[in-house]
C-alpha cells in the first residue's frame, strides 16, 4: 500500500483541485482530506457519509467558583497567562480566578497544583470527522471546530482511518489532501508517508515557500516530487523553482498552466479532469502519469516485503 | 494586552480561512497606503510559518531576537525513573521506557508540569530557541516578523505572541496573520480592534470564510470582507455577506498584471498606481469600523 500526501508551502496553489483530479484518474484509491482546518475536498468530491465521530483535542481547565481560595497558584503556575484575576465572587470571596478558554493550551499544570482541587479538567470536543463515499471511492476528512484545538491530532485520526479503510478494501493507494504550512498539522500529514508531492506557482513567495516546506519533508526523510502550477504566470521565476529542485535534488514532474478552467470546473462541483473542454486537463493527466509512476519505484526495497 | 501608553492605538488584522487569497497582498499594501497618509504604521508578519511581506516590503533588517521558549532537561544522574514526568504530559512529549527518560521536544508546549512535579529536580526548564522575530525600518513604516524554527511543530502560537508583544506605540498596526483557523490564527486576530478577512469568489473561498468568520464571531471582533480576483467566481460571497451583514470593505479585480506584480515581489499601490484608491477605501471603512 502506497500513501501520497500533496502538501504546499501555503494554501491556495492548487493542491485541493489537483488531489481531486487524481482521485479521478487512480480508479481505486482512498482519499483524505487532511487539511482539516479548512476542508475543501469535499466541495468537489460531494461525498455520502455513512460514518461521522465527534473529535476531542485535548482537555480545558475551569474553576470551580465555590471551591476557589483565590490563592493564586494557578495563575503562578500557568505558562500561557490564561488565568484571569475577575471570576464571579463565590459566598467566601469576593473575586475569583477564572480560566480563559482561548489562552488555555490544556496542559493541567492548574489543576495539578490547585491546593483546594477547584479545577476541573474535561475531555472538549473541538470537531468532527467523517468517513464517506464518494463517485472516485470512500474518503476520510474532518472539520475542526472555529479556533479549535490540536489539529495535528486530527490529521492522525483522519490518516489512521483513511489506512484502515484501505486494508479492510485491499485498497493499494491512499492520495491524501495534505495541510499547507511547516506546523502541526503538516507535520501530522507527512510523517511516515511513502511520498509527497510538493505544489508551488511561480511566485517569490511561493520559491520560498517551497524552500521551507521541502526543509520540513527533508527533516522527516520522506520522498518528495515538485509541481509548479501556474508556471505561465512568471517563467522567470518558474525556472528559478527549477533550478532550486534541481539543486536540492527533488524532481520537477510536472507543470501546469494558469487556467480559469480550474475556478469553473469548481463552481461546477468537479476535477478539471472531468470539466470538459479545457486542454490544461492533459497537463494533469501527464502529471497524474508522472507521480504514478514514481509512486511505483519510489520507496526503499526493505519496505515492500 | 499591553500598556495602552505604549501600545498601537488601532490593531487590524487581516486573516483569511485559507492561504492564498491575497491576505499578504492586503496587508502590505494597506501599510504602504497608511504611511502614505503620514499616520505612524507597524506591519507584523505573524504568519511565522510561512511569513511573505518581507518579499514585498523589502524592509531593512535591524534587529534580530531568538524567540527562546521553555523546554525540559533531563539531568539523568538525578532520575530515578520513577515516570510521574511522563504521567503528568498531556501532549505525550515525555515518555518513560524501563526506566528511562526520553523528551520529544517538538511536541512539548513548556507548560512545565514536567519539572514541576518531579520528585528528584531532574528535570529543569532550559530556554531553548524555536524561532525569531525580526524587525527594521522599511519605506515609512515600521516592520517586524516573526518566524518559526522548521520541525517545531507546537511553537507557533508563542511565536506570534511575542510579534505581538513587540508591537510599540503607533497610529496603527497591521497584522499579516496566519491562514487558517487554528491556534496560530486565533493568536494573531484575539483582542484585535478589527479583522479584515480575504477571499475569493469561489466554493472554496466561500466555505473557508464562513468557518473564519465563526472564528471571529467567537473573539468577538469586529470584521469585514474584501473580495480578491471579484471576478473569477460568482456572487455567492456577496450574498453570503449581505445576509450575514459583514460589510464588503472592496474588491480587488482578477487581474494578470496584478498576478505578475506579487510573482516578482512589487507592491501593487506602487507597481499599478491606479489601485492606490482602493486600498485607501478599504483603510478607510475599517477606520470608521474598528474598535479602538
Amino acid at each position: 500500500m502506497k500513501e501520497l500526501i500533496v502538501i504546499s508551502g501555503k494554501g491556495g496553489t492548487g493542491k485541493t483541485s489537483l488531489v481531486a483530479s487524481f482521485a479521478a484518474l487512480a480508479g481505486r484509491a482512498v482519499l483524505a482530506d487532511c487539511d482539516v482546518d479548512a476542508a475543501d475536498l469535499h466541495l468537489i468530491l460531494d461525498p455520502k457519509t455513512w460514518h461521522r465521530e465527534s473529535f476531542s483535542g485535548g482537555k480545558e481547565a475551569r474553576i470551580l467558583v465555590e471551591e476557589c481560595i483565590a490563592c493564586a497558584r494557578c495563575q503562578a503556575v500557568c505558562r500561557f497567562g490564561a488565568i484571569r484575576y475577575d471570576g464571579p465572587p463565590s459566598r467566601t470571596i469576593a473575586k475569583t480566578y477564572r480560566v480563559e478558554p482561548i489562552a488555555c493550551e490544556g496542559c493541567g499544570v492548574c489543576v495539578r497544583f490547585c491546593p483546594t482541587d477547584a479545577i476541573v479538567f474535561q475531555p472538549v470536543v473541538t470537531g468532527e470527522w467523517f468517513v464517506s463515499e464518494t463517485r472516485h471511492g470512500a474518503m476520510v476528512h474532518a472539520r475542526l471546530r472555529p479556533g479549535g484545538e490540536n489539529s495535528g491530532k486530527l490529521v492522525t485520526v483522519v490518516r489512521t482511518q483513511a489506512r484502515e479503510l484501505a486494508e479492510r478494501d485491499q485498497c493499494d493507494l491512499i492520495l491524501v489532501d495534505g495541510a499547507p504550512g511547516i506546523g502541526c498539522p503538516v507535520v501530522a500529514s507527512i510523517t511516515g508517508a511513502d511520498m509527497v508531492l510538493i505544489v508551488t506557482e511561480p511566485t517569490l513567495s511561493g520559491l520560498h515557500d517551497f524552500e521551507r516546506v521541502h526543509a520540513l519533508v527533508r527533516h522527516f526523510g520522506i520522498p518528495a516530487l515538485l509541481c509548479v502550477n501556474k508556471h505561465d504566470i512568471n517563467p522567470a521565476i518558474s525556472e528559478r523553482i527549477a533550478a532550486t529542485a534541481e539543486r536540492l535534488g527533488v524532481r520537477v514532474v510536472g507543470t501546469i498552466p494558469y487556467d480559469t478552467a480550474f475556478t469553473r470546473a469548481q463552481l461546477d462541483g468537479v476535477s478539471i479532469v472531468e470539466y470538459a473542454g479545457s486542454s490544461t486537463a492533459d497537463h494533469v493527466r501527464r502529471l497524474w502519469a508522472a507521480v504514478a509512476r514514481e509512486l511505483g519505484n519510489g520507496t526503499a526495497p526493505e519496505e515492500n516485503v | 494586552m499591553s500598556d495602552p501608553a505604549v501600545r498601537p492605538a488601532l490593531v487590524v488584522a487581516v486573516a483569511s480561512g485559507k492561504g492564498g487569497t491575497g491576505k499578504t497582498t492586503v496587508a502590505v499594501n494597506l501599510a504602504v497606503v497608511a504611511a502614505a497618509r503620514g499616520l505612524r504604521v507597524q506591519l507584523a508578519d505573524c504568519d511565522v510559518e510561512e511569513p511573505n511581506a518581507q518579499i514585498f516590503v523589502k524592509a531593512r533588517i535591524e534587529e534580530t531576537t531568538p524567540v527562546a521558549l521553555a523546554r525540559p532537561k533531563l539531568d539523568a544522574a538525578l532520575c530515578t525513573g520513577c515516570g510521574k514526568c511522563a504521567a503528568v504530559c498531556e501532549f505525550n512529549a515525555i515518555a518513560c521506557i524501563n526506566g528511562r527518560v526520553v523528551i520529544f521536544d517538538e511536541l512539548c508546549h513548556g507548560c512545565g508540569a514536567c519539572w514541576l512535579i518531579c520528585p528528584e529536580n531532574a528535570l529543569t526548564d532550559e530556554p531553548r530557541n524555536v524561532g525569531v522575530i525580526e524587525s527594521g525600518s522599511a519605506n515609512g513604516f515600521r516592520f517586524i516578523q516573526g518566524r518559526v524554527e522548521i520541525g517545531e511543530a507546537a511553537a507557533s502560537p508563542p511565536i506570534v505572541r511575542a510579534v505581538r508583544a513587540s508591537l510599540g506605540k503607533s497610529d496603527l498596526a497591521i497584522i499579516d496573520a496566519p491562514p487558517g483557523t487554528t491556534c496560530p490564527m486565533v493568536a494573531a486576530v484575539n483582542e484585535t480592534g478589527f479583522v479584515c478577512l480575504v477571499t475569493e469568489p469561489t466554493p472554496f473561498g466561500l466555505h473557508d470564510l464562513t468557518i473564519a468568520v465563526e472564528t471571529v464571531r467567537e473573539l468577538d471582533v469586529p470584521m469585514g470582507v474584501v473580495i480578491n480576483r471579484a471576478d473569477i467566481g460568482d456572487d455567492r460571497v456577496q450574498r453570503y455577506c449581505a445576509d450575514e451583514r459583514i460589510p464588503i470593505l472592496g474588491e480587488i479585480p482578477h487581474n494578470l498584471r496584478i498576478a505578475q506584480a506579487y510573482s516578482r515581489g512589487d507592491l501593487i499601490v506602487e507597481a499599478l498606481p491606479e489601485f492606490a484608491p482602493l486600498f485607501k477605501g478599504i483603510l478607510a471603512r475599517i477606520e470608521r469600523a474598528a474598535v479602538r
